[in-house]
């Protein structure tokens, strides 16, 4: 068992022909993802590492069963190609476009809320993230996959590289990964912390979880009141951006918004008073798990 | 981008939101009387074009009765050092002032559009209590604060745009005025990819709705499809700033002494906090990218190393997209180019990170190594000593 993708996952790429889209699906299938198929408007009919291409991502749903979709399309195509996904039936969809504008983003929100009141389940994860693995089993983006391995731990983070770092050091003293998602860096985005502790908690592969944020917005508050409310699991939290300077990237009304969250000391107090336990020195998250996981006998 | 008030207001203006009598931008004080007579009648306002808000409390804005006294004024505030609570003790230089004619006040509104995360919308705060800072309100006034969410697809509906006028105590005979600004106003959010637009204050006049101070926050992202806003100075970003963007780099100056070079925003902060927690201070914010080439990492140095505060450099860089063979050679290529005469510690991890450091030692270049961030920030701040 494993969140959101496993050995039998099938994957459409949209982009698949790009350079981005090319080296990544190769690291995929090469670690023993079913990528079914592929998506590059006018290059249906052609084979691009041994796999179909299509025009559209109906046609590659249609003849491949595929139900899920990972996209590369670049960012001012990006929010139209997820809506494609949505259109042609896929129920997870993994976007690792970066840079994709944020009305954009509001947009593709909408039309995903519309199919959802229709009876539709959907998963978005992204955009501007690195994608889902499940170590073992799926590798769904461009993290690199040798880093990790099997294990207990959920991982789910706002960035990329920070969370190979954490991932690194996990495996490093031994602790596998049940799943690590990477939610993206955008402000608007598919899957939440909340989200995505959510499926953990009810994941029996996975034990603990360790969840990465940062500064801005606040979905690590609100993480924060769901694991205190209904999650059974340790957390153990880090938040990137203490040494960040402020009001270069937070407009006034927008931390009204906020109602005062979104800084690095209202999240951390958040996640403290909610009982994750907080990691201050992000070399030190692999060894915090790895001391909660076998306290010293007495 | 921060737009400055004048810009912001140029753009509604086009909209069809109403403001005041424009006389334009000075930065000279020769140039004021022809800024008066276009600007109309007395009296005058003299507004400091700084992205800072709070500018009337610290002597930002002031009001002229006569050209004698606006001419006093405007030689003053030309090149004064402007300090308001929102530039964190650190003094503006004013090089510029909008020259307004004066406007009938009635009542003051506040209103702003902003991109809500969680409502994953843009969403009208709205208050009945405007000229106030926003801030103060919210923590002293909240019943006061009207919330409203937009449709990104339809924009502000007319029955929303009326509700909102009676919410906000609109005089009957301005409420199809104030839904007209409220409805531009939106659109205007919308159409230039804003992630703020601020209007504060809104106000009534006699005769109806006016946009007395503007302030606007644009989507970088969204620039490919913004020609106008594209051609824009960024006024907020320092010269070093400017030539990072140009190259496709993320970066942002801070003050202390360790520049930094990682790929990926999240890692970036962790590394700056890393440095911090070791006893240090980072020089500066800089995200390479998730598709960094030689070409890249050159430039990055060179502005990392163009920061005379930096006394040593740290490159972090965690492989995913970015191969660390690359990288390595990257450095050494740059090396080449660049007389490198602070230490330099490296610390790769992740693809092809074995060949990055057989890069590295080969290339004879003086690199202090490290495997953990930790060692490699402890490195970077002794050698900063």
């Amino acid at each position: 068992m494993a969140i959101i993708l496993d050995k039998d996952s099938k994957i459409v790429v949209q982009g698949f022909t790009g350079s981005a889209g090319s080296f990544h699906a190769q690291q995929c299938i090469a670690y023993g993802t079913q990528i079914v198929a592929g998506v590059t408007p006018g290059r249906g009919g052609q084979t691009h590492l041994d796999r179909p291409v299509f025009n559209t991502v109906h046609d590659a749903v249609r003849s491949t069963g595929a139900f899920v979709s990972l996209i590369f399309v670049p960012a001012p195509f990006a929010a139209d190609s997820i809506m494609e996904a949505v259109d042609a039936g896929c129920s997870v969809i993994i976007c690792i476009t970066e840079g994709i504008p944020v009305l954009d983003m509001a947009r593709v929100k909408r039309y995903i809320q519309q199919a959802e009141r229709g009876g539709r389940e959907l998963t978005l994860i992204g955009p501007n993230c690195p994608g889902v693995i499940t170590p073992g089993e799926c590798k769904a983006g461009i993290m690199p996959a040798f880093i990790h391995k099997p294990g207990p731990i959920g991982v789910v983070s706002r960035s990329g590289t920070l969370t190979y770092e954490a991932v690194d050091q996990l495996t490093k003293r031994g602790l596998g990964q049940s799943t690590v998602v990477g939610i993206g860096g955008d402000p608007i985005n598919g899957s939440s912390f909340t989200d995505i502790l959510a499926k953990f908690e009810a994941d029996p592969a996975t034990e603990a979880v360790v969840m990465i944020g940062e500064i801005g917005g606040s979905a690590e508050e609100e993480a924060a009141r769901f694991f205190k409310e209904k999650m059974t699991k340790p957390v153990f939290g880090f938040i990137a951006g203490k040494a960040a300077p402020e009001g270069r990237r937070m407009g006034h009304a927008g931390a009204i918004v906020e109602g005062g969250a979104g800084t690095h000391a209202s999240k951390i107090a958040a996640l403290r008073a909610a009982g994750i336990t907080v990691v201050e020195n992000l070399s030190e998250i692999g060894e915090t798990v790895a001391r909660a996981r076998k306290p010293l006998a007495a | 981008m921060k737009l400055l008030e004048h810009e912001a207001k140029a753009i509604l203006k086009e909209r069809g939101v109403a403001v005041p009598p424009n006389g334009g931008v000075i930065a000279k004080t020769a140039q004021l009387s022809a800024a008066l007579k276009r600007a109309g009648k007395a009296p005058w306002v003299l507004k400091a074009q700084v992205l800072a808000g709070g500018r009337g409390k610290a002597g930002g804005i002031k009001l002229a009765k006569t050209p004698k006294e606006a001419a006093v004024l405007a030689k003053a505030m030309i090149g004064m050092d402007l300090i308001t609570h929102q530039t964190h003790g650190q003094a503006i230089k004013v090089k510029e002032l909008l020259i307004e004619g004066g406007v009938k006040i009635e009542r003051e509104l506040y209103f702003s559009v902003v991109m809500d995360r969680k409502a994953a919308a843009p969403a009208i705060i709205a208050s009945a209590q405007g000229g106030m800072e926003i801030e103060t309100l919210a923590s002293e006034k909240p019943e006061a604060i009207i919330r409203m969410t937009v449709d990104p697809v339809v924009g502000l509906r007319d029955f929303a745009a009326r509700r909102l006028a009676f919410a906000l105590n609109v005089p009957n005979d301005r409420v199809g005025e104030f839904a007209k600004t409220a409805k531009a106003l939106v659109k205007a959010f919308i159409d230039l990819d804003a992630s703020m637009l601020e209007i504060n204050p809104l106000i009534l006049t006699p005769k109806g709705v006016m946009a007395l101070d503007a302030k606007v926050i644009t989507d970088d992202n969204a620039l490919f499809r913004q020609p106008v806003l594209a051609k824009m100075k960024d006024h907020e970003a320092t010269a070093l700033e400017n030539e990072a963007k140009a190259a496709d780099i993320s970066y942002v100056g801070l003050d202390g002494s360790i520049g930094c070079m990682v790929n990926g925003a999240g890692l970036a902060m962790g590394t700056m906090d890393t440095i911090a927690l070791a006893g240090g201070s980072p020089a500066n914010f800089l995200d390479v990218g998730g598709t960094a080439n030689e070409e890249r990492v050159t430039k990055a140095l060179k502005i990392i190393l163009k920061d005379k505060k930096v006394k040593a450099v740290l490159i972090n860089i965690f492989g995913g997209i970015v191969k660390c063979d690359m990288i390595a050679a990257g450095v050494v290529g740059a090396l080449k180019k660049i007389k490198l005469k602070v230490p330099l510690v490296v610390r790769l991890q992740g693809t092809n990170v074995e060949a990055g450091k057989e890069i590295l030692r080969k290339s004879g270049i003086p690199v202090i190594q490290a495997d953990e961030l930790w060692d490699a920030a402890k490195k970077a701040v002794e050698a900063a000593k």
